[in-house]
């Protein structure tokens, strides 16, 4: 391992080295363990030549190599056998991996064995940075993860840290943050229906997907002041109240939306060459769904009704009418059925939200955890100090450590938060969804072809920024 | 897999019954009671078990009904030596937090096994949760755990060739001085 | 400009202005999108901020193709390589847009894993800020990297095959009298 000691100071910026000598030999082992896996050294042999146990471990649909192989293409032989594989590499700059996902798929011909997705092309470093911002500034940090639902990010953080603190939100508040969160699904799912119709070839559906988003975006922008990366849910409540004349605003995006899935399903749902392409496609059954933490649309698709809203409510998800939408094979369509009846749902929800909307503070008046209002600053020394101290310092939370848990529209996001007392963060890590959908990638691609791999990658609705972090 | 060339729904509208009780195969608390515990209103079960039964007492709550591994990852608490444990746990430095979640039951516990900073080493679940495969790998790569039994224990986050594990405290968050933030000084 | 003698069957001009013209109205951008800001870059491209009118909607996805890229989004040490052979992959004359301000400074991820501006690996055209920047910043930033081709001199440009890091400017003065930096207009 002595060649990466020159890489160092331009790599790393280890402050202490007082573990050099363990960093050694983790190194050294991690080196073995590349060397041999439990399944065998990874070398391409013929299949004639292969034994048969051997061919055995082709059950299995993960491929163990390290990331950095690759074929000189001096070193291919022009008399190609016709029983060897080939590996070859998807990404991480592809128009259709949803981001900088890369894979190295080993294919037999068109048909897909193995898979080895690799990740890592978007990490920011972002539970190292949530330790050095306060929990006041946390929700910007964490907001940028899944980026196509921020929302959700923002609101899983704010749940942890008041749990930790045990402030009790006014009512408004939390149906505020329903109303986004709901809404917030609605743009995720619009905008998954986008990617996944143009990963298709129906530019059409981008087009119209993207359409539908905007006037949520409007919304988004008119009531946080930004289309995307909100920073909006704050621990102890939101930002701002809604804006008047928003029950308007919302019934127009639930109406239009509404009637345009309809459209979407003259598009696409019945469309022969759309059902050909994604019925029995990408299957996986509940047992390997469960077995891979696998949650979210794929796992309801598979016929397993888990959904956090129904299961384990949470904000006052309890108070709202709405089915848990399922599926039956596990398959590509069962997915898209999922997601487009889960944008029916929302708007369903989002309709009862804004009649039982109730009045009230759209944050807790601790002057401890929210900042007091502008104005009072002018007036009062106690507003003014509480507003630097929070801005400045941020507020303390209570020793302890949480796991909370809210239902995304990729799945189980989860936030298990330590607080050591101080304003900051001790360690926070995020649990994302997408991170771990993607472990069902292999199984998914498995047997398929070639062709079918974009499709899969599409329905599995990969976030990157979740995923790496 | 799959059923090709039948005929298809378009999905199902299921609504989840109310009145469907969990199928109860054993309260969490049942589960090796001697394992230290302590109460915690923010999660069904938080456990504390040695190093050498941590494999044993996941497997346990994978046959009580824990069907699903929500998370795993790895905590250093070189800065926060003081923290909360019951007695008879010897704190270390690293720790390792699982969190199971049972779908029948609708419940969650959580599993934090010390592991001490001369030998990082835990065995490795993913034989009786597979989808706890990538989790390792980023608690291997993140705080530098070695999950013994893990078929490719390889970094996932940073390049391969990465030196150091960058969520541990005593690495550096890395800034480069801008105007008006120095650099940061050492913890 | 023109012969007088001829009937008015002639344009004529030069032929620098005539290949300025069809550059900046056929720049197609590569794919290049990386995190939140590729979602923008992709609404820029959508129904309500059409760039199709810009004649740019097609994103090549073999940068062999491409004659922008706009780095949308963070880069993290692992990408960095990545990003520095797309770039050398496409053919000249290319251009790049630092789209959003982790691609231009490292953006609020001030930290060992995100390139702190991606002027450290290619040279960078045009500065797009933002968090993410809005559909109408990029369009301005675009719009400006088109002013920078149509006042832009062909014979001689700032250098962009060498080293990463060399801000080469080599005596080249932009004619266009504004910064090239793009002020957010909200």
């Amino acid at each position: 391992m002595s060649e990466h000691d020159e890489h160092e100071d331009e790599r790393s910026v280890p402050e202490l080295d007082p573990d050099a000598e363990l960093r050694a030999r983790v190194a050294v082992e991690a080196a073995a363990l590349r060397a041999e896996t439990s399944e065998g050294a990874q070398e391409l042999t013929p299949r004639g030549d292969t034994d048969p146990t051997e061919l055995r471990r082709e059950v299995g649909a993960v491929l163990r190599l390290p990331e950095g192989t690759y074929v000189d293409p001096g070193d291919i032989d022009i008399e190609r056998r016709d029983d060897e594989t080939m590996i070859i590499n998807m990404g991480p700059q592809h128009p259709s991996t949803h981001g900088v996902l890369r894979l190295m798929l080993e294919l037999d011909g068109e048909t897909v064995l193995r898979t080895k997705p690799i990740i890592g092309y978007l990490h920011t470093g972002m539970e190292k940075t949530a330790e050095e911002l306060t929990f006041v500034q946390g929700s910007t940090n964490v907001t940028r993860m899944d980026y196509l639902s921020p929302l959700h990010n923002e609101l899983v953080f704010s749940l942890a840290t008041e749990a930790l603190l045990g402030v009790e939100l006014p009512p408004r508040a939390v149906w505020i943050r329903m109303l986004m969160a709901e809404l917030n699904r609605v743009s995720s799912h619009l905008m998954w229906m986008a990617t996944n119709g143009m990963d298709l070839g129906s530019t059409s559906m981008m087009i119209y997907g993207f359409r539908e988003r905007e006037m949520v975006l409007t919304f988004f922008e008119k009531t946080t002041g930004l289309r995307m990366n909100h920073n909006f849910i704050r621990p102890g409540g939101v930002a701002a109240d809604l804006p008047d004349g928003w029950e308007d605003d919302v019934d127009v995006i639930c109406e239009t939306i509404l009637t345009r899935t309809y459209e979407y399903d003259e598009l696409l749902t019945g469309q022969p060459i759309f059902r050909e392409r994604t019925e029995a496609v990408g299957n996986i059954s509940a047992e390997e769904a469960l077995a891979l933490s696998v949650t979210g649309p794929i796992l309801r698709s598979t016929g397993v009704p888990w959904d956090l809203r129904r299961t384990m409510p949470y904000l006052a998800y309890d108070k709202l009418d709405f089915d848990v939408i399922v599926g039956t094979y596990g398959d590509n369509f069962d997915r898209y059925s999922v997601r487009l009846n889960e944008i029916r749902e929302s708007i369903k929800m989002i309709r009862q939200i804004v009649e039982q909307m109730p009045p009230g503070d759209y944050r807790v008046q601790d002057r401890k955890v929210t900042p007091p209002p502008r104005g009072r600053i002018d007036e009062s020394m106690e507003a003014l100090i509480h507003h630097f101290k929070i801005f400045t310092e941020g507020f303390r939370v209570p020793e302890g450590e949480v796991y909370t848990a809210i239902e995304s529209p990729r799945g189980e996001l989860g936030c298990y938060l330590v607080s050591d007392g101080t304003s900051k963060p001790y360690r926070m890590h995020i649990r994302g969804p997408s991170f771990v959908n993607l472990q069902a990638l292999p199984v998914l691609l498995r047997g398929g072809l070639m062709a079918d791999a974009v499709a899969v990658i599409s329905s599995v609705d990969p976030v990157m920024g979740e995923v790496d972090r | 897999m799959g059923a090709v060339g039948s005929r298809r729904r378009a999905g199902g509208h299921a609504p989840v019954s109310e009145t469907s009780t969990p199928t109860r195969a054993g309260p969490p608390s049942a589960v090796l009671p001697d394992v230290p515990r302590l109460p915690d209103s923010l999660v069904d079960q938080l456990a504390f078990p040695p190093r050498a039964r941590y494999a044993e007492m996941v497997e346990a709550f994978k046959s009580v009904g824990f069907e699903l591994c929500s998370d795993l990852c790895a905590v250093d608490y070189l800065t926060h030596p003081g923290r909360t444990l019951p007695d008879g746990v010897a704190p270390e430095r690293f720790e390792v937090v699982v969190n199971l979640l049972s779908l029948s039951q609708r419940q969650r516990v959580r599993i934090r096994v010390q592991v001490p900073e001369s030998d990082p080493c835990l065995s490795s679940i993913i034989d009786l949760y597979p989808g706890a495969d990538a989790m390792e790998r980023e608690a291997f790569d993140m705080v530098g755990i070695v999950f013994e039994g893990h078929p490719d224990l390889t970094r996932i986050l940073m390049p391969e060739d990465w030196e150091g594990h960058p969520l541990r405290k005593d690495y550096g968050v890395g800034r480069v001085p801008v105007q008006f933030k120095e650099a940061p000084g050492p913890r | 400009m023109g012969i007088e003698d001829l009937q008015h069957n002639f344009l004529t001009g030069r032929i620098e202005d005539l290949v300025k013209w069809a550059r900046r109205n056929s720049v197609w951008p590569a794919t290049f999108g990386l995190a939140c800001c590729a979602i923008e870059m992709m609404s820029v491209g959508a129904a309500d901020y059409d760039l199709s009118r810009l004649g740019m909607e097609v994103f090549r996805a073999s940068p062999r193709q491409a004659d922008l890229m706009v780095v949308a989004g963070r880069v993290s040490q692992k990408m960095a390589p990545v990003l520095r052979q797309v770039y050398d992959q496409m053919m000249e004359p290319k251009w790049v847009i630092s789209m959003g301000v982790c691609a231009s400074t490292g953006g609020m991820f001030n930290n060992y894993a995100i390139v702190q501006g991606v002027d450290q690996i290619v040279p960078v055209d045009v500065y797009a800020p933002g968090c993410p920047p809005s559909p109408e910043t990029l369009l301005h930033a675009i719009l400006t990297l088109h002013e920078k081709i149509r006042t832009g001199e062909i014979t001689r440009r700032p250098g962009s095959t060498v080293a990463a890091g060399e801000q080469a400017t080599g005596g080249w003065v932009p004619s266009v009298p504004d910064a090239v930096r793009v002020a957010t207009p909200r």
